[in-house]
């Protein structure tokens, strides 16, 4: 069960891209934003999506998986560092394995860069700089039983299916009532994806 | 970056050390940031202080730290667990800090004779002198209402009030406005003849309680984001959400009910879901009996709204009139809050009434979770013309042509009646008066109309033709690069003073740096001028602090009672909303729960109210409606925002909204055409807005400016611009206009990042114009 993570909430997503400039700010990589505003269905609707990287945990961090160099630590807590600056060799296999689209190559520093979950936040206690400033709680941070009282009802999913392989996040995201499908083990709910059962 | 090991860094030096002169006594606790000590997280072994101050922009505003170096300079911000905010910022809030040491900042006043010649630099006794010197020689020759002064609704409250004292004690003029005028004065004027009171009725928190939520002509997600989390919050909660908007918003895609109502037609829809509300039996009728007058006249008037009638004027469909009138009156608890898309309109104060007409006449009022409020656009929207600086108002909301009141003020200001002035003209019709050359003189004290007042080609006409024109600014405007004198001032962040919020909530900013070398405070130069002209002993104010004790003195006993707020109990508190008339009274967040209002009778006075329709009329040559609005990272007329590199990229340049039904694709140049002129836009193509209606944001001048082609047609009571509507088409065009870069001072080059970005050819591809974050 996943201790104190994001959970990503669309429904509540303004596209104000707070978070965009709230991660420009933050001290571990500072003048650069790490996460993504997508929209989800341009032309039609506003309906946006802020994406960070997701932290996947089984299996490993394909991003980590894939690094020829090692250069993408995940900590003992299951959060995905961005490259190590002293081993990176900017080869973008990362960006090319990982799932959801999340990370960036300077090419010019020849370096990965990524969501790393603000550790130099998180390590004191405090929430990661998106999370903290989001105007509607489309990014919450804390655990699963603090955005429950918070938010009574929600359901979150943290498997995601990818054609024949699912990944399992140590990011959440919260599931429309009427999108939440089987319970898997572990009791949390898994997202159709591609229309595929997981089951 | 490798990973930090989370035991080191619980050993890093932890202590903060605070500058005294900084940070005031009372506000150095940051035991609020991030909710545990801050002294557990926040190394000091730079140096780096917080200083606890709030937002500089829109009417939430959001509580925030600054953060400041060892040298004494910004250079970040860091959430504040305020009452207000609870830690969220906005897109602009987290950059605002970036202006305060912007390359483009002025920072000595510059000079011209004429219009003709190059602005330089001078010292400040030449430019205040050279002002002075104008200022006699055309009150002389033509009188003093030959000079005006038009102030700003972002000025600190103590700033507001030394502008209106400014004007009618040492320029003894009557022609003083301010640019909440375009803001939300009808709201203002609706809830004086409803309530007796110029405020919403209830705080923020309230919208947790309520269980229907109305948002009218409000674009929340874009134009004060933060006030979302109270949306989401009572949506966890169950409350059902109504907006009412002819574009499909981020609210508006997750709400119950979206009506997608035609512009400047929104007092047919509400008082057709009040004939609703009343055929249906949903009156609250023991309420209404006790509480108000005029009911009967509203009721009848109502009657000819039925709901197919008024269908067919707002495009809507009747059962959603219905549905509206079932889910608001049926709920245990309604709130309506409404904002410039119901209050920019010839018929805005009507709108505002129409809706409070709804929400007394189901009882919604006065209670927790039940009352109206107006979402107010720039930081000081509310406190800005509560002391003075509105045309027909002195300080503490008085009336100048009050007899009684005009005799109180003047005892406090020393002045005899008869020095007095009467009441003035709006800001719009001050342009027209400069234009007939009534008026030959100008001051503009933190506005822009060059961008914010509609029709441009009348604005600069208006411009043109006054003789002499200062403005103070910290950025040159386009409104500055007009003008003979430029008096470069503070930003918020290096002065202290108060605001007061959408609530009314006064708030007390904070001083984090001091100014830079050259530039002065407002008050600094309000009062030199002033001594100049004559009138320093009424002006001997060292700074705000002794202001506001004369504010405090001078809205005593008023309607808008300050005198129980000070500077400590501020600092000692999230915040006091006004009426607060003794330093022991805990303040009024909510008001009327005792049913009186703050008419004599204590009534509430429901008023009749007939649509018309807008003023600018459709014919075939223009059958649209152009709307205009807000986008999240610009600020009003984007002179401090068009500079921060972060919001220009987010957003960097405007675009219309067309519906999909008139066949362009996205990106395609689209020339726009009102009866004031045409631009050309990237097309932006989407769902999302109504086919007969195309929608622009305005913070751009010409030519990719909105407001060249709005209507400046007015509220015949609040003098408010009716920039939501007026008649337009489209037609395709070759290219797209070109973004002008904002103008920077001489000899200076412009701000190199913003640059890149504000000429970036690319059009919108997403629905909000915003280009999906790039990846590599």
């Amino acid at each position: 069960m996943m201790g104190r993570t994001i959970f990503i909430d669309p429904g509540r997503c303004i596209g104000c891209q707070a978070c965009v400039s709230a991660c420009r700010e933050c001290d571990s990589h500072r003048g650069k934003s790490m996460i993504h505003l997508d929209y989800t269905e341009p032309g039609m609707s506003v309906a946006s999506l802020p994406s960070v990287c997701m932290h996947c945990e089984d299996p490993v961090a394909p991003c980590a998986e894939v690094c020829p160099a090692d250069a993408i630590l995940v900590t003992a807590d299951g959060v995905v560092q961005q490259a190590d600056t002293t081993r990176c060799i900017g080869c973008s296999n990362c960006v090319n394995a990982c799932p959801f689209g999340i990370p960036k190559i300077d090419l010019q520093a020849k370096l990965q860069m990524k969501c790393n979950l603000c550790y130099d936040r998180t390590a004191y206690g405090l929430a990661p700089m998106c999370a903290t400033v989001c105007p509607t709680g489309a990014l919450f941070y804390g655990t699963l039983e603090e955005l429950q009282a918070e938010r009574p009802g929600v359901q979150v999913a943290d498997s995601f299916v990818f054609g024949d392989v699912v990944v399992q996040t140590g990011v959440a995201m919260v599931v429309p009532a009427d999108k939440v499908q089987w319970p898997v083990p572990g009791g949390l709910p898994v997202v159709e994806i591609n229309g595929r059962d997981v089951r | 970056m490798t990973a930090t090991d989370p035991a080191k860094a619980a050993s890093r030096p932890v202590s903060i050390s605070i500058d005294p002169s900084i940070a005031p006594p009372g506000t150095r606790n940051f035991r609020d940031a991030g909710g545990i000590p801050a002294d557990k997280w926040h190394a000091d072994q730079n140096g780096e202080t917080l200083v606890p101050t709030h937002c500089c922009f829109c009417g939430v505003q959001c509580g925030m730290y600054l953060r400041v170096d060892k040298g004494g300079k910004v250079f970040g911000v860091e959430p504040r667990n305020h009452d207000i905010n609870r830690m969220r910022l906005c897109p602009k809030g987290i950059n605002a800090y970036q202006q305060v040491n912007h390359p483009d900042r002025l920072t000595a006043p510059l000079m011209r004779r004429s219009r003709d010649e190059e602005f330089k630099e001078c010292s400040w006794d030449e430019a205040l002198d050279f002002t002075v010197s104008e200022i006699r020689r055309i009150q002389e020759a033509h009188g003093n209402d030959a000079f005006g002064l038009l102030g700003g609704a972002s000025l600190f409250s103590e700033k507001t009030y030394l502008v209106g004292k400014f004007a009618r004690v040492a320029l003894k003029t009557k022609h003083v406005d301010y640019n909440g005028r375009l803001c939300m004065v009808s709201a203002a004027g609706a809830n004086k003849l409803a309530f007796g009171i110029d405020r919403a009725g209830n705080p923020f928190s309230d919208i947790l309680l309520t269980d229907c939520l109305l948002i009218a002509g409000s674009n929340v997600g874009e134009c004060f984001p933060v006030m979302t989390q109270y949306l989401w919050g009572a949506r966890d909660r169950g409350a059902s959400l109504i907006v009412i908007d002819p574009r499909e918003t981020a609210i508006a895609r997750t709400a119950d009910i979206h009506v997608a109502i035609k512009p400047g037609t929104d007092s047919a829809f509400f008082n057709a879901v009040l004939n609703v509300v009343i055929s249906e039996g949903l009156t609250d009728e023991a309420y209404i009996a006790a509480n108000t007058t005029g009911w009967d006249e509203v009721k009848k008037t109502v009657a000819e709204y039925p709901p197919s009638r008024s269908a067919e004027i707002c495009g809507v469909p009747a059962s959603q009139i219905v549905q509206v009138a079932r889910v608001f009156a049926g709920a245990d608890k309604a709130m309506a809050w409404h904002a410039r898309g119901i209050e920019h309109h010839s018929q805005g104060v009507e709108n505002c009434l129409s809706v409070i007409n709804l929400c007394v006449a189901t009882g919604h009022i006065g209670k927790p979770g039940a009352g109206y409020g107006t979402i107010t656009g720039q930081g000081n929207g509310q406190g800005g013309r509560e002391h003075g600086q509105k045309s027909d108002l002195l300080p503490g909301g008085r009336s100048i042509t009050n007899p009684e009141h005009r005799k109180q003020i003047c005892q406090i200001w020393g002045i005899e009646e008869s020095e007095l002035p009467g009441a003035g003209t709006s800001m719009m019709e001050m342009v027209w008066q400069m234009q007939r050359r009534e008026i030959r003189g100008l001051i503009g004290i933190c506005n822009n109309p060059f961008v914010s007042l509609p029709n441009y080609a009348v604005v600069k006409d208006g411009y043109d033709t006054a003789e002499f024109h200062a403005q103070f600014d910290f950025f040159l405007s386009e409104t500055a690069a007009n003008a003979h004198v430029v008096f470069p001032v503070t930003t918020w962040a290096e002065d202290e003073g108060v605001m007061a919020n959408a609530e009314a909530r006064v708030v007390k900013h904070n001083k984090a740096q001091e100014p830079p070398a050259g530039v002065r405070t407002d008050t600094w130069v309000i009062c030199e001028l002033a001594r100049r002209l004559g009138a320093g002993k009424h002006f001997d104010f060292p700074g705000s602090r002794e202001v506001f004790e004369e504010l405090r003195v001078a809205s005593a006993g008023t309607v808008n009672d300050y005198y129980g707020i000070t500077y400590e109990r501020l600092d000692e508190t999230g915040g006091i909303v006004w009426p607060c008339p003794s330093t022991e009274h805990p303040g009024t967040p909510r008001l009327f729960e005792d049913g009186r209002t703050y008419h004599p009778d204590g009534k509430i006075h429901m008023q009749v109210v007939e649509w018309h329709p807008p003023m600018d009329a459709y014919t075939e040559e223009f059958p649209l409606s152009l709307t205009t609005g807000r986008t999240v990272a610009h600020f009003l007329s984007g002179n401090q925002t068009r500079r921060l590199g972060a919001l220009v990229e987010q957003t960097p340049r405007p675009w219309v909204e067309v519906h999909p039904s008139h066949g362009f694709r996205n990106g395609e140049p689209v020339r726009v055409v009102t009866r004031r002129g045409s631009e050309v836009f990237p097309a932006l193509v989407t769902e999302a807005i109504r086919p007969d209606t195309v929608f622009i944001p305005y913070h751009w001048p010409v030519p990719t400016s909105a407001n060249a082609l709005t209507i400046d047609a007015l509220d015949p009571r609040s003098k408010i611009p009716e920039y939501k509507v007026c008649a337009a088409r489209i037609e395709a065009a070759e290219r797209v206009d070109e973004v002008p870069a904002p103008p920077t001072p001489p000899g200076r080059e412009a701000y190199p990042e913003a640059q890149v970005s504000r000429t970036d050819p690319l059009p919108p591809t997403s629905p909000q114009g915003r280009g999906t974050a790039e990846r590599s």
